[in-house]
Formats: structure tokens, sequence, C-alpha cells
């Protein structure tokens, strides 16, 4: 039996350093608390937890008519709005067996595209600020708004577009919709080398990055580990590519894929994704087929009874809606697969034995997402 | 002796002050008049400068960003800090639950007199300096290495874990970094012959010594900046504070007039390191002239030497916020690597080079 004094001792001395990264942390970019435990500087343990910002938006799903759940799909993946529309537009729209006219098809394409341009440079202005390089993130933003301001034009938000519906879009396009697009596409060939010229080569950036978190493909499956992530470790994962959907099969672009699976080729998917994005952009813009903006569709949406499953590719990874329909007007149950979510799972695997900065670097390169985990 | 005010040379108007005093004054007295006006005078230059700095930093790394930076408050947001200075002051001060009060409220003070300790040794413009020791250039280091100690109790006394990481993390920097600072200044002295300000600002009379003492004072002078900035504890050395992993770092728990203390503190010291590279390296308040050519150097001389001097400590300055706004962070390890793999033997044995051109009288 050891005396109180001296087991309150040894206590102490085996106490971990624990230390609560979040729910309110400047690099967690949301309501994220990561319990860290650290031997020093070097982080031992992480346990993510998850929850402050759950909403409840499957469950309310279940009272909400498929043309109102297009309204909630934008608050999960607040970066990725469009996507996460088009997934549950597709879903009704294959369920119900309508075909929806290919200048549909094309637009919903290039939203895609912009969106995940957005979606990218707003991540790129926050892995410069994780890292401490502050003036990323005006670099990107000021691009950002290029595209934002696009966004306002067609639909009249900037961010939560909710443009879909299904069968459709929610009204035409602008008539300055292509000009402008074309106008951004020339403008950011020639500031995306810039973004390499600040950050990509620099050497600390490399130093901080390089070999840091290293996903191994076999982990990167077996966690589902989806989008620019995955593709990093070797993963071919893109919906677009082998799932193809909307417009995706009528363009060429290549699956960026790296095998390292460090903090860096995240870091270079993503940037490369964006070189992709705009390529994308170039093949659609200017072939956008005459025709209507919506089919014709029945003011109710009445699924048939049955299970659907439709999937796209959001600026994060794979999303997945799942539906159970009774035949009503609502669905009976709904399921998102959230890329964020499955990528959250893979924390503490990468930057257990690696010190708080490369935490910090991790996170910041799997660009999370906060609303989109909880829900 | 009469009142004379020559802007080139300061040292009849110094002597005036100082001569009067003793012939109106007990030599007592008149000693202690002379530390109430140079401690005044400090204490204005100390707070119009840290005002200053911190609004240009604002509009340098806005102009950086594509930004167009504080412009509400005066023409061209000049007032901006004087307004954030007020809100400081009037913020609440808020108590710490079991943090120990009496360090928690020493530290900001250690931090800041650290900065003002140093500033006293500085030469600002020929016969305006405060002090000049023999040994200047070994005070100001001493000094200034003072405050990782208001640093370190910061952290220690705030009972919050980041803070005491922060604090940790500041002390290995800070200590470390010491030594490329300490090295790279006796390189200089090893040239001027001299540890005193006057004697190495004189000895740069015909050629600053970053031209005179060529590779090895080049070498001395960009590990000078690298250090300097990693003590004091600005980017992308700043993992003291490192706002994106420790939130604030070790003033964190810290509001009010006492954080506006450790942020004047960190750009007061940024000065009087951007002040100890003009003088060692690029003459001081020696104007810029060329052995030989009279008339060129004439117009130099035309120039106030206070202006020399603040020129070139706000060209360093610029500098030391272009790589502030320009780096990401660099990671603990990485820090300490490039200190003691890298700084630590280049400059050593730059000092035994600078020692071998010195010898054969190499330098120009």
């Amino acid at each position: 039996m050891i005396p109180e004094e001296i087991s309150s001792v040894v206590e102490l001395e085996q106490q971990e350093y624990i230390i609560n990264v979040g729910p309110q942390h400047p690099s967690t970019h949301g309501v994220l608390r990561l319990v860290v435990s650290l031997q020093g500087e070097i982080v031992k343990n992480l346990q993510p937890h998850i929850g402050y910002i759950h909403r409840g938006i499957e469950k309310m799903c279940e009272s909400l008519t498929y043309q109102q759940i297009i309204h909630l799909t934008d608050r999960m993946d607040y970066l990725s709005a469009h996507m996460n529309n088009e997934a549950v537009c597709l879903l009704v729209e294959n369920a119900l067996d309508i075909e929806v006219p290919e200048r549909v098809k094309y637009i919903r394409t290039i939203l895609d595209e912009l969106n995940r341009l957005a979606s990218h440079q707003l991540w790129w202005c926050s892995f410069g600020m994780d890292l401490g390089a502050l003036t990323c993130f005006f670099y990107g933003l000021r691009d950002r708004e290029k595209i934002l301001d696009i966004f306002e034009e067609t639909c009249g938000a900037r961010l939560l577009l909710s443009y879909n519906t299904p069968g459709g879009l929610m009204w035409d396009i602008h008539p300055n919709f292509q000009k402008r697009i074309k106008d951004f596409i020339k403008y950011f060939r020639k500031k995306l080398p810039e973004y390499d010229d600040l950050l990509t080569g620099n050497v600390i950036m490399q130093a901080r990055t390089k070999g840091i978190g290293i996903l191994s493909l076999e982990d990167a499956i077996n966690y589902g580990i989806t989008g620019p992530t995955g593709r990093a470790s070797g993963f071919a994962c893109d919906v677009r590519k082998h799932y193809p959907y909307s417009a995706y099969n009528k363009v060429d672009f290549k699956e960026i894929l790296y095998t390292e699976g460090d903090t860096f080729h995240r870091y270079k998917a993503r940037i490369d994704e964006m070189w992709e994005s705009m390529k994308i952009l170039e093949q659609l813009v200017d072939n956008i087929p005459e025709g209507d903006f919506t089919a014709k569709m029945k003011p109710v949406v009445k699924l048939p009874e049955g299970e659907y499953f439709q999937r796209v590719e959001t600026a994060r990874g794979e999303l997945g809606v799942y539906v159970i329909s009774k035949g009503d007007k609502y669905p009976y149950r709904i399921k998102f697969r959230s890329p964020n979510f499955c990528n959250l799972a893979i924390m503490n695997n990468l930057a257990s034995g690696f010190k708080i900065a490369d935490l910090i670097a991790i996170s910041a390169s799997m660009d999370l997402i906060i609303p989109d985990i909880d829900r | 002796m009469d009142f004379s005010f020559n802007i080139y040379d300061l040292t009849s108007f110094t002597k005036w002050i100082d001569t009067s005093l003793y012939e109106y004054c007990a030599p007592f007295w008149a000693m202690m008049w002379e530390m109430i006006i140079i401690g005044v005078s400090i204490l204005l230059f100390y707070a119009v400068i840290g005002l200053f700095l911190v609004y240009a930093e604002r509009k340098v790394c806005a102009f950086m960003q594509n930004r167009v930076g504080p412009n509400r408050v005066g023409p061209y947001g000049f007032f901006q800090t004087i307004a954030d200075l007020l809100k400081l002051l009037m913020k609440e001060l808020i108590p710490i639950k079991k943090a120990d009060k009496f360090l928690f409220n020493l530290a900001p003070f250690i931090v800041i007199i650290a900065s003002f300790m140093a500033i006293a040794a500085i030469p600002f413009s020929k016969g305006l300096h405060a002090i000049d020791f023999n040994i200047g250039v070994f005070y100001v280091m001493a000094v200034s290495a003072m405050s990782v100690i208001g640093v370190l109790l910061a952290g220690w006394s705030s009972n919050n874990k980041y803070s005491l990481i922060g604090a940790m993390r500041s002390g290995a920097q800070i200590v470390s970094y010491e030594l490329s600072v300490g090295l790279s200044l006796i390189t200089m002295c090893v040239l001027a012959g001299s540890m005193q300000f006057s004697t190495i600002v004189e000895g740069q009379k015909d050629c600053w010594f970053i031209f005179s003492g060529h590779i090895p004072a080049f070498i001395a002078f960009v590990i000078f900046l690298i250090a300097a900035t990693a003590e004091t504890n600005r980017g992308p050395f700043d993992l003291a504070e490192a706002e994106s992993e420790l939130t604030a770092g070790y003033h964190t728990e810290y509001s009010g007039i006492k954080f506006a203390f450790f942020f004047l503190a960190e750009y007061m010291n940024m000065f009087i390191v951007a002040s100890i590279a003009a003088t060692v390296f690029w003459g001081g308040w020696m104007p810029f002239h060329v052995y030989g050519w009279t008339g060129f150097n004439n117009v130099m001389d035309f120039i106030p030497p206070f202006i020399w001097y603040i020129g070139k400590t706000f060209v360093i300055i610029w500098i030391m916020m272009w790589f502030k706004w320009t780096f990401p962070r660099l990671r603990i390890d990485q820090l300490l690597t490039l200190e003691w793999k890298y700084l630590l033997p280049i400059n050593l044995i730059n000092i035994l080079l600078m020692a071998l051109i010195v010898l054969l009288g190499w330098y120009f």
C-alpha cells in the first residue's frame, strides 16, 4: 500500500499534459475541439470532440420536401454549397427518371468547378495563415472575390447558392455569365503562379510540410479518406472521373494523384486541382447548349418507395446522400456521408508523434469544414 | 558657455545643458536633473517611436496585402495607434484565477524595462548619446537579453497551458539566438577594435563597416538580421506567440495596458536591434562617404546625422517587416537546428575570417 502523499506525487508525475485545441481556437476554423495530450511539444494522442455545431439537419430533412432540403444542404459544407445541392437534385432526378436538359448539366458543372475553385482558394488562404504566412490570406481572398461576384450575378447569393432545384435550376444564367468566367480564367491563370511564388516554393513552408503526417494508401482506403486528401495518398477516388455525373463525362481532365501522402502533397493536390478546374471551365464555358433551364416537374415531388443513393465530388471529397422513401413527399430517412467526418477520423493517426505546429499544418491540409462534420 | 545649437553636431548643445546645470545647482542635484531630463526624453522618444512603429507596421503589411490599412482616424489613419492606446488604457485588467499575482503583474514591466534600458546606449546623432560606455555593445546585449525573463515569467504565472508552452519556446529560442547576435556583433567589434559605440561610429567615417569588412561583414550582417529577428520574437520566428498554434502564446492572459506593454516592447525591441544593426554595420549617424570623393562627401554631410540614423534604422525595420509578412513560421526544432547547426558554426568561422582579414590588413 503506497502512502497517500506518495501516490499523489506518482499520479502527478504520470499526469498527461492535456490541452484543448478548440472549440474556440484560431486554427480549427470553427468549433472543433481536439483534446491533445502532449509530451513537451510532441503530440502523443489526439481525440476529436465534435457536436458543437450539430443542428440535426438529417432529422430536420425528414419533415421537409425535397425542394426544401436543398436549402439545408447548403449549410453543411458551406464552401461547396453548390455540390451539396446537386447531390440531392441528382438523387431526386435519378429516382424519378427525369432527363434534365443538357444546358442544366453544363451550367451545373461550371458552377461546380467555380465553387471548387473558390473553396480551394479559401483553403489556400487559411493554410497559409495556419502556417503563419498571413499575406496568403489576402491574396486568396482577392481572387475568390471575383468568383463570388459571378455567383452573385448568377443567382443573387455569394456563399450559399441554393441555385439548384430538382429538375434543373432556379432560373437562367445572366447574359454576362460566360464573359465573366472567361475574364476570370484569364485573370486567374496569371494569379495562380503567384500562389506558388509566395508559399509553395518557400523553403520554410516546404520544411514544415514535407514528410509530415504521412497517410498511407491502406489507411486512406480503410478510413474512407476521399477528396484531395485521399488522392494525395494515391487513392483514386474522384467521383467526377469514376462515376461521372452532369457534364463530367464530356470534359477532359486529369485526376490528380500523388503517392507520397504527406502534408505537402495534400497541398500540391489542391493547387493542381485548381489548374484542372480551370481546364474544365475552359472546355465548357463556350459550349453551353441552348435550351430550358429546368425540366418539367410536378410541383409536389414524391419519390417512389425504395432506397436511393447518389454521390458527388465536393471540394473536400465524396459526399453521399442516402434516402429511404416511403412514397411520401418527405424522405423517411436521409443520411449524408460527409467527406469531412471521415477525414477527421484519421487525425489521430496522422498527428500523433509530431509536434503541435505539425498538428496545425496537418489539420490545415485536411481542409476540414466543421458544420459538415456535425451536420 | 554660450548657447549654441548645431544640427550637425549636438555635442556643444548637450555640453551647454550640462555646464549650465552645474553652474546653477549643487553637483548632486545637477546630476539628478540630468538624469530626469534624459529619462523623460527617452520615455517620450520611446512612446512616439513605439506608436509610430505600430502604425508603420500596419501600413506596411497593408501595402503587402493589397489593403489600405488604417485610414479613418486622422490623415491617412495617422492617429489610429493613439486611439488604440487610449482604448487599451481604458480596458479592464482581467484578474486570473490561481495566477501568481506578483509575477503576473511584474512580467510586463521587466520586458518593457529591458528595452527601455537598451535604448539609452544607442547613439542617435553626433553628441546625442545618453551613456557612452567603453563596453556599449556588451551592455546593450546584456540588457536586451533580460526581456526573456519577463516572457518566461509571463508564461509561467498566467496559469495557462498555452502560455506555458509559449514561454518555454521563447526561453529556448532567445537563449540560443543570443549566441548568434553576440558572435556577429563581436565579429564587427574585431573590425572596429572597440566595443564603444562612439568609436565604432567614428571608425566608419570613410567607409561603412559592411563595405570595409566586405565578405565577413556581410555574412555577419545577414546572421545578425536573422538572429535579431528571432530574439525579438517576430515572424517568421514568432513561435512564442504563434497565434495559429498557441492563440497568443505567453501573453494570452494579459489584457488592457499590460498587454500594451508587451506589444510596445516588441516593437521597441525591433527598433533597438534595427538601430544596433544600423550603427554597427551601416555607420549609425555617419553619412555615406566614399573615400576621395570630396564633393560627394560634402553633399552627404549636408544631411543631418539624425536623419541618416533614422533613415538607416527604418530601412532595416522595413526589411524585417518585409520578411515577417512573407514567410511562414518555423517549427521549434527547425528553429533550433538553424541556430545550432548552421548559424553558430558559420559565425565561428566568420570570426576567424574577420580576425585574419584584420591581421593581414585586407579591409578597406
